[in-house]
């Protein structure tokens, strides 16, 4: 079943979230208005704003926000005339009231992420936006690290609090092909006509795109990417090439793809520091199977305690850190430092 | 001796006994639940506590009352309760979210609010890091601190994952109204790798641009040395990690980590979030016993 008499997919450009974190929360409403007034034209149907680690992350522990979320998502409201404005928030970082300030700023959609086993301290999230006619995703993360069941019974769970779409999230770019269709097609056989089925890729192991396809054919009829790739690790599913392959695959998507082409070229990339790439660290995550935004993290933290980021992020995979432990990132960089004096 | 009753016979509530049954100030003396198959209660009656399963009316129509009750229901609960306790004259500790009185943790606050008739004991992450905002903030004045708890998932029951925005918004709050920071936010996560691992938590403060950092860090192994006497498994993981000129304005920061490893009284010793409630709650109370103690004797001289 398609998304919509008019979309075989929806993809939601998350540039302006996922890409937070590449930019290290620095983005100005100058920058937000460009890439979404960009995007609109090109046909986007969702545009997704908020700090990267979602609502209330603006912190220590994320990374300060240069600007107020709540600005730059008033802002991405008032610059899009038909995309739908899109929020993310993950329980025991945001909460309820972020939710409600959302919906008065004009967000029509909000995406509640939990890790991939932990979908019920989502319920009241759920039931909130529902409550206040919001348009509601659901994203369980890390999900290469269950099988197909679990995930599913997950998605259970978020569908019955009030979901409309769960998302199978591969938080760390670790899925490859089958991982990827295997878990999409058993959430999709779950929830039948009660909810949809997303996909979020990253492109640590360079198969988001692939991911991304096969997630489809899986039954996915919403998927996320972003333009330029602009994203945490080394980004997302590019949303220009998802254009161009899925016009080629005979999937509509609205989305027109020399404009995306454009975009992505023209506005998206001279707002980032720098290109989304898949070096060293970002491929010892999708290898390790750790959590994206772990990445610039890594990199000061290796910086300033003089230790091996590489180190610091299989660090991060052995302990089975899930999203939002970036805390630990400092804790191990000190551990490796005070292991490194020990032995001179 | 001060006379004790658990109210909740839940896992909080059986391992608070535990630790009350230690205690050389407090005699637990009832135990109460609502399903008259709880492990709990029959824990309980195991030790030699009254038990029942008729909830709080049966407490109170007892010819003898407790001096104190911990409370281990739900905020729920405990917000019907709170008055009944009070009018009996009974001291309560509330382990649940009501907060119907004062949020107490023990290095920062303990006796500042000794005498009210209800004490709440915050959130186990409160428990968790609240003294080590504490002791940064009896140093230098600390604008901004935010807490990062992270448990195991296993030890997160349903009553927090359907409410964790409380969790989160009663720790920030009494970040502020406990630990002396101007302003306070709190993050949890929950993590389900096997094993379990054990609590976890940092906790960040800013620092004016002067500050005497050996002065901090002093504090910081004082105060973690003084909750280890009520909760054996608290240790600093690392030394303090400090960033002098974090900001752009000069300020820095100075990073906590912790870990909280349980006692294994009732629950199993990864669950340290849990522990650190029980033995705060069990601190709370026997300096309540002490004090109603020394009232008695005073009481006692008094009428000689």
């Amino acid at each position: 079943m398609p998304f919509s008499p008019n979309l075989d997919v929806r993809v939601t450009d998350t540039s302006l979230r996922d890409g937070s974190h590449a930019k290290q929360h620095q983005f100005t409403e100058a920058d937000v208005r460009s890439i979404v007034g960009a995007l609109d034209a090109a046909g986007m149907p969702v545009i997704e704003v908020t700090h990267g680690d979602g609502l209330g992350g603006s912190s220590y522990n994320y990374g300060e926000s240069l600007v107020d979320e709540r600005v730059l998502m008033k802002a991405a409201v008032d610059e899009a005339r038909n995309a739908k404005i899109a929020a993310l928030m993950l329980p025991g970082l945001g909460t309820k009231d972020d939710i409600r300030a959302c919906r008065d700023l004009g967000v029509s959609i909000i995406r509640v992420a939990t890790h991939c086993t932990e979908a019920d301290i989502s319920t009241q999230h759920f039931g909130l936006a529902r409550e206040i006619d919001l348009e509601t995703v659901g994203f369980l993360m890390m999900a290469h690290s269950v099988g197909p069941d679990v995930l599913a019974d997950q998605a259970r769970i978020m569908a019955d609090a009030g979901c409309q779409c769960v998302y199978v999230v591969d938080s760390a770019g670790a899925m490859i092909l089958e991982d990827a269709s295997e878990r999409v097609g058993a959430v999709a056989a779950e929830l039948g006509n009660d909810a949809q089925v997303g996909f979020h890729g990253h492109e640590n192991l360079s198969l988001s795109l692939a991911n991304t396809i096969l997630a489809i054919r899986a039954g996915a009829v919403q998927v996320d990417g972003s333009t330029r790739r602009f994203g945490a690790g080394s980004g997302n599913t590019s949303c220009e090439a998802l254009a161009a392959v899925a016009e080629r695959l005979g999937i509509s998507t609205g989305l027109d793809v020399m404009k995306m082409i454009d975009v992505a070229e023209d506005v998206v990339r001279p707002i980032m520091d720098g290109e989304c790439v898949l070096d060293r660290l970002a491929l010892t995550m999708g290898y390790a199977g750790v959590y994206s935004s772990f990445l610039k993290h890594a990199y000061r933290a290796a910086e300033r305690y003089g230790v091996s980021g590489a180190e610091i992020l299989l660090e991060c995979g052995e302990r089975k850190l899930v999203g939002g432990q970036e805390d630990q990132i400092i804790q191990i960089a000190a551990e490796l430092a005070a292991a490194t004096v020990g032995v001179e | 001796m001060t006379t004790a009753a658990i109210v909740g016979s839940g896992n909080i509530g059986t391992d608070l006994m535990y630790k009350l049954l230690r205690s050389t100030h407090l005699e637990p003396r009832w135990m109460i639940g609502v399903d008259p198959n709880s492990e709990g209660l029959r824990r309980a009656a195991d030790e030699g506590l009254e038990t029942s399963a008729e909830g709080v009316d049966w407490l109170l129509q007892q010819s003898n009352l407790p001096d104190i009750v911990f409370e281990a229901t739900s905020a729920y609960v405990h917000v019907r309760n709170a008055p009944r306790y009070q009018e009996a004259g009974i001291r309560a500790v509330d382990l649940t979210p009501a907060a119907r009185g004062p949020f107490v943790v023990p290095p920062a606050n303990l006796l500042e609010h000794i005498d009210r008739p209800n004490l709440n004991m915050v959130t186990c992450g409160g428990q968790a890091t609240i003294p080590m905002v504490h002791a940064v903030s009896r140093i230098v004045d600390v604008d901004y601190a935010e807490i990062v708890a992270t448990v195991a998932s296993a030890s997160a029951g349903p009553g927090t994952r359907q409410n964790i925005d409380e969790f989160t918004s009663t720790t920030a709050e009494a970040i502020e109204v406990v630990g002396g920071a101007t302003k306070g936010k709190a993050i949890i996560i929950l993590n389900p790798a096997e094993p379990p691992l054990v609590m976890r938590d940092t906790i960040y403060c800013s620092l004016p641009a002067d500050a005497e950092l050996d002065k901090i860090d002093r504090s910081i192994r004082e105060i973690a040395a003084e909750v280890q006497t009520y909760v054996p498994g608290y240790r600093l993981i690392s030394d303090p990690q400090f960033d002098e000129g974090f900001h752009a304005d000069g300020r820095g920061r100075v990073a906590i980590f912790v870990e909280v490893e349980g006692a294994g009284d009732f629950l199993p010793p990864y669950s340290g979030n849990l522990d650190i409630m029980t033995a705060a709650a069990t601190k709370v109370g026997e300096e309540i016993a002490k004090v109603l103690v020394a009232k008695a004797d005073l009481a006692l001289e008094g009428g000689s």
